[in-house]
């Protein structure tokens, strides 16, 4: 019973472990060339004067980037749900330890206690 | 149950159901690994935001002394070893032993190359006082804030750097058991997760080019 099942499975992986997890060469070199595209256009964006935009795009280019590098050279897209939530829940610690960061340090200055005096003491 | 077990030689380990559940296990595995990589690099990243955001002239300023060609060069150098080491785990994937050398060493020679521009850039960096300590001058003044985005600046391209000899020195040894055939058999996964973990190098340096080399290029 437990024999049967265990070959049923192997036999199974085996079938579509080339064709389930990956993309072809064609995705690659697409994801490649999108992303030397990508760092030119940093670049070249980096070049111009946005105020207060400029570093917004930069990082909005890199994570453009970066969910291509992890879609497709790193297989996430292919790959089982349990995959996604873990690269996901990377992402999501990052934002809570940057964004409680930030918060904390740019909101300092708002109150009274964080006055020159004390600052400078 | 020994006729499947039989069949993938040593390859699948005995506590695992079959190669596909063992796959899972070492995605899980290596990805849990880069979460915590993430939080390692995230808070030198994190320091980078409070002190630009309170410093944001010198930061600019300091940036501008970064090469931003060969910073760009090396951008697309690591690109372009992402994708031989794509190759690579696609090589593996169909089992092709002299596939996974090669393209293995493309991604080693890469490497390389980002690693020998990244010490020209120190060098360069040393001669003109620019590492933070007793002898940091900018522009032939003792550096008040400049020296934090230096600080940051060798800190967080260091350990990047770092990282990338540890990568290299998994692929040597990769391309070694490749030629033995140890990836001649399904089920084995390692030149796919060294991939991930190569793949994670490149994708923190996305974010180091631009926070790094071009913050100030606009003025």
């Amino acid at each position: 019973m437990s024999g049967a099942h265990n070959d049923h499975a192997a036999g199974g992986s085996q079938a579509h472990s080339h064709t389930g997890h990956s993309g072809g060469l064609g995705a690659y070199f697409a994801v490649f060339a999108a992303l030397l595209v990508g760092t030119w256009l940093t670049v070249w964006v980096a070049e111009h004067d946005y105020g207060a935009w400029n570093t917004p795009i930069a990082l909005a280019i890199a994570c453009t980037k970066a969910t291509l590098v992890v879609l497709y050279f790193m297989h996430v897209r292919w790959s089982s749900k349990v995959v996604w939530l873990a690269a996901a829940i990377g992402f999501v610690f990052l934002v809570i330890l940057l964004g409680f960061t930030i918060s904390d340090y740019a909101t300092r200055e708002w109150l009274e206690i964080y006055s020159e005096p004390l600052r400078s003491r | 149950m020994s006729d499947s077990h039989g069949a993938h030689g040593g390859a699948l380990a005995h506590h695992f159901e079959d190669l596909e559940q063992q796959r899972e296990a070492h995605t899980l595995g290596m990805w849990a690994f880069l979460v915590t990589e993430v939080l390692f690099f995230g808070g030198l990243f994190g320091a980078y935001a409070v002190y630009r955001s309170s410093y944001p002239q010198a930061f600019a300023n300091a940036s501008n002394q970064l090469d931003h060609v060969l910073g760009g060069i090396n951008t697309a150098v690591l690109i372009g070893s992402s994708f031989t080491m794509v190759l690579a785990v696609h090589a593996a994937q169909l089992r092709r032993k002299w596939q996974i050398f090669g393209w293995l060493w493309a991604t080693i020679v890469l490497g390389a190359v980002f690693l020998g521009v990244k010490y020209v850039e120190y060098h360069h960096k040393w001669e003109h006082h620019l590492v933070p300590g007793p002898n940091f001058l900018f522009e032939g003044q003792p550096g008040g804030s400049e020296q934090l985005f230096f600080a940051l600046y060798f800190s967080m391209t260091g350990l990047h750097a770092f990282h990338m000899v540890i990568g290299a020195g998994v692929l040597i040894w990769l391309s070694v058991l490749a030629l033995k055939g140890r990836f001649d058999e399904p089920g084995r996964n390692a030149v796919e997760m060294a991939g991930l973990y190569w793949h994670f190098v490149d994708l923190v340096w996305i974010f180091l080019f631009p926070l790094l080399y071009l913050l100030g290029r606009h003025q």
